[in-house]
């Protein structure tokens, strides 16, 4: 074990699959030379080479189209969106091509890509760096979407979708790369040493796609969420003095049902929370599975704390991040209704 | 507003009821290209993308240094090939017309190019082909059965029904999943390249897209990433003059040639005959050396002409001449190799009725076959079930549950 952020717990992974599996190469806008605007390919291409760690030209459509044929020859490629807000010239490769591959062919083509994005806010990155697109991908068939919230969970996660013969896109909330986040910007920076998810065995291992993790439990509600907003769901939870699941979906397709169901069945009281907007967000996919599992266990309409539906704004970054006052409003919602 | 202020649109030379009119085509004498090293630096070769490479002259003889060395069998074979691919094209065409298959596009006129081309590839180069390539899917080996039983949607359909028409692939022939989306195969095809070139193998890669298609983002990504990593891909642009209803002119092609597009990234282009067999077999055979040798991609512009409609769900006297196509300076492909073959004394009008007749029958029995494994009506029919595989490797619990939900509905219902 040894302690790690999340940026140096995806370099792990990333080096362990380099080193375990020679057909894995990684592609991306400054990832070789240079290590990465985030610094989670440091190190990788002096270790491994030009011909395993590329430097990809800006083209996100191209890094992914390329890197579907690249994946179709027999490699294993591990893309790199330098932002989840970039990703979009790259949709229809993902969409059409990627997610659709195996299906169209019968069976007979598929490409293995895994692709890695920096997402949420909280950096003060505006409206171009800051965007949760997860629900766009969710919708698709034929592809995993996965968001750690934790470096032990980041590494984990990522060996399980590198190893993948299904693609994966991968989100990483960029505001927790170096340390959890509780939602108050006024704060000092915490640590990952301070968080048991900083710890990080060195070597290999992997975490399932399709295991949520119940991440403090308790009785009064549950609280279903992904990514940073973890750690925000908990400062609240705290601050409210109650006690609540807090599940961890981590894996937002494949969905694990079941701990979901089993979490609201106990507490009859749901609360959805995510940075992206409401409005077909992926929470409302989350509140339906809840609603169609557990309504006769419900006893109080489940509530969604998100994004405001507007694009996420440079100078209101504040007041657009669903902080804790907004959990918390949330959660008197949830309890106090009859 | 002043006359220099006008937005221009593109307008093609001719419309319905106009003369056709090629003269916006350039044009070379037959044999009048010279042929350069194919490891010359691409800035020492920029006129190739604007010449047209062309082999066979009026008269059927071959001419020039391009002229490429092919026994008279292959060249027979060739045109079985091409006549066989125009016989299917037919019978689709017709079988669309009845309601048998939903769509269908043919490729006549074209044929010179898959077949030319499918020549110079090895097994083990893989294809990433456009809607048009049927007869490169021939060519490597695919059945015309399997073609057929994949725009029937039959129990043997490669797709397990999943396609349309024409979307055919063949993984043991190396030939891609065609895609709806346009152009998408063409950095498939480049990153094929770039893990060929990473493993240290001398397997190339080709994608075949249209004039149209170059307008698409994916074009400008290919063309980018080949330039910068330098893989063994042979990029091919079909130019036929004819996207659906816009000319060759709505994708640029009015001031510079299509082969010209990969200049400013320094790749090689080279404009060719693609109604000339042997024209189209001579630079992809010199474009695959410069590939394997030297590395790097080329780009091939194939002028050619779009003899059918775009697809069974167009009419083109709508938007071109109905005569544009015999006024086609380059010709007919079949014609051509036809006429080049006769004239070697390797083949005559007879023989050549004769092989047309017996691939009528090939494919006639071929669509009796075809039909044996089910068509959108008749029995067999592909298992419902089987809609829920392949989506993901496994099939996933939710999958599954829905594949149950169907069944008890259809079970209820029946």
């Amino acid at each position: 074990m040894s302690q790690m952020t999340m940026i140096q717990a995806i370099n792990s992974a990333l080096d362990v699959m380099l080193d375990k599996d020679p057909t894995v190469i990684l592609l991306g806008e400054d990832i070789g030379y240079f290590g990465g605007v985030f610094r989670c390919t440091d190190g990788l291409q002096k270790k491994y080479g030009e011909h395993r760690v590329i430097d990809a030209p800006i083209a996100e459509g191209g890094i992914i189209g390329s890197a579907i044929g690249i994946g179709v020859n027999g490699l294993r490629p591990v893309a790199e969106i330098q932002f989840a807000d970039y990703i979009y010239p790259g949709l229809d490769q993902i969409i059409s091509e990627l997610a659709r591959l195996r299906y169209r062919s019968g069976g007979d083509y598929f490409s293995p890509v895994t692709v890695r994005t920096p997402c949420g806010g909280g950096i003060r990155g505006g409206q171009t760096h800051s965007q949760s697109p997860e629900a766009l991908f969710t919708h698709l068939s034929g592809i995993n979407t996965v968001m750690p919230s934790n470096p032990y969970d980041a590494k984990g996660l990522l060996i399980s979708a590198i190893e993948s013969d299904d693609p994966v896109v991968f989100f990483e909330p960029k505001r927790i790369y170096n340390g959890p986040f509780d939602g108050d910007p006024d704060k000092p920076a915490l640590a990952w040493s301070s968080h048991p998810g900083g710890d990080v065995p060195e070597g290999y291992y992997s975490i399932p796609l399709g295991e949520a993790a119940v991440v403090e439990e308790g009785d009064d509600l549950s609280i279903i969420t992904y990514g940073t907003m973890v750690h925000v769901a908990q400062a609240a939870v705290k601050k409210a003095g109650i006690s609540a699941d807090i599940i961890d979906v981590r894996s937002l397709v494949p969905l694990d049902v079941e701990t979901l169901k089993q979490s609201v069945e106990k507490t009859g009281r749901c609360l959805v929370a995510h940075e992206a907007s409401k409005f077909g967000g992926y929470g409302a996919e989350l509140t339906a599975t809840v609603q169609e599992e557990c309504f006769w266990h419900l006893q109080a309409p489940i509530e969604r704390v998100t994004g405001w539906e507007t694009p996420y704004p440079h100078a209101f970054e504040w007041d657009y991040f669903p902080g804790q006052d907004r959990i918390l409003a949330g959660i008197r919602n949830v309890l106090e209704a009859v | 507003m002043t006359e220099n202020s006008s937005l221009h649109i593109p307008r093609p030379s001719a419309r319905p009821g106009d003369e056709p009119d090629f003269s916006y085509l350039a044009l070379s004498e037959a044999g009048a290209v010279r042929y350069p090293d194919p490891c010359t630096p691409a800035k020492d070769i920029e006129h190739l993308a604007g010449d047209l490479v062309r082999v066979l002259d009026d008269d059927g003889v071959a001419q020039g240094e391009w002229a490429p060395e092919i026994e008279p069998a292959q060249l027979l074979e060739a045109l079985r090939l091409m006549l066989l691919t125009r016989q299917l094209d037919d019978r689709m065409h017709r079988m669309q017309r009845q309601g048998k298959i939903s769509f269908y596009m043919q490729s006549i006129g074209e044929e010179a190019i898959s077949v030319g081309q499918g020549m110079v590839f090895k097994p083990t180069d893989m294809m990433f082909p456009s809607y048009r390539n049927q007869a490169l899917f021939i060519q490597r080996g695919t059945d015309i059965v399997d073609l057929m039983c994949q725009c029937l949607s039959n129990t043997r359909d490669m797709c397990k029904g999943r396609q349309m028409p024409i979307m055919y692939h063949d993984r043991k022939a190396n030939m891609f999943s065609i895609s709806g989306n346009l152009a998408t195969q063409y950095p498939h095809a480049v990153g094929w390249a770039m893990a060929s070139a990473i493993k240290g193998e001398d397997h190339v890669s080709s994608a075949w897209i249209g004039d149209g298609s170059t307008a698409e983002a994916d074009f400008h990504y290919a063309l980018t990433f080949a330039a910068v990593y330098q893989p063994p891909v042979i990029l091919n642009v079909v130019n036929n003059q004819w996207a659906i209803s816009t000319f060759q002119g709505f994708a640029g092609g009015q001031r510079r040639p299509f082969a010209a597009r990969g200049q400013g990234l320094g790749i090689p282009g080279v404009r060719v005959d693609g109604n000339d067999l042997l024209a189209v077999y001579a630079v992809t055979r010199w474009a695959v050396e410069r590939a394997r040798n030297c590395g790097g991609p080329t780009l091939i512009e194939h002028v050619t002409y779009r003899g059918g409609a775009h697809s069974t769900s167009d009419d083109p006297s709508r938007y071109r001449p109905k005569d544009e196509w015999s006024a086609f300076p380059l010709g007919d492909p079949v014609k051509r190799l036809k006429q080049h073959l006769i004239k070697s004394g390797h083949w005559s009008d007879e023989q050549h009725e004769a092989l047309n007749q017996e691939l009528k029958e090939t494919v006639t029995a071929a669509w009796k076959e075809a039909i044996s494994y089910g068509t959108m009506n008749d029995a067999p029919s592909l298992d419902v079930r089987s809609m829920f595989d392949d989506v993901y490797k496994e099939v996933p619990e939710r999958l599954k549950r829905q594949r149950q939900q169907l069944l008890d509905i259809k079970g209820a219902k029946s």
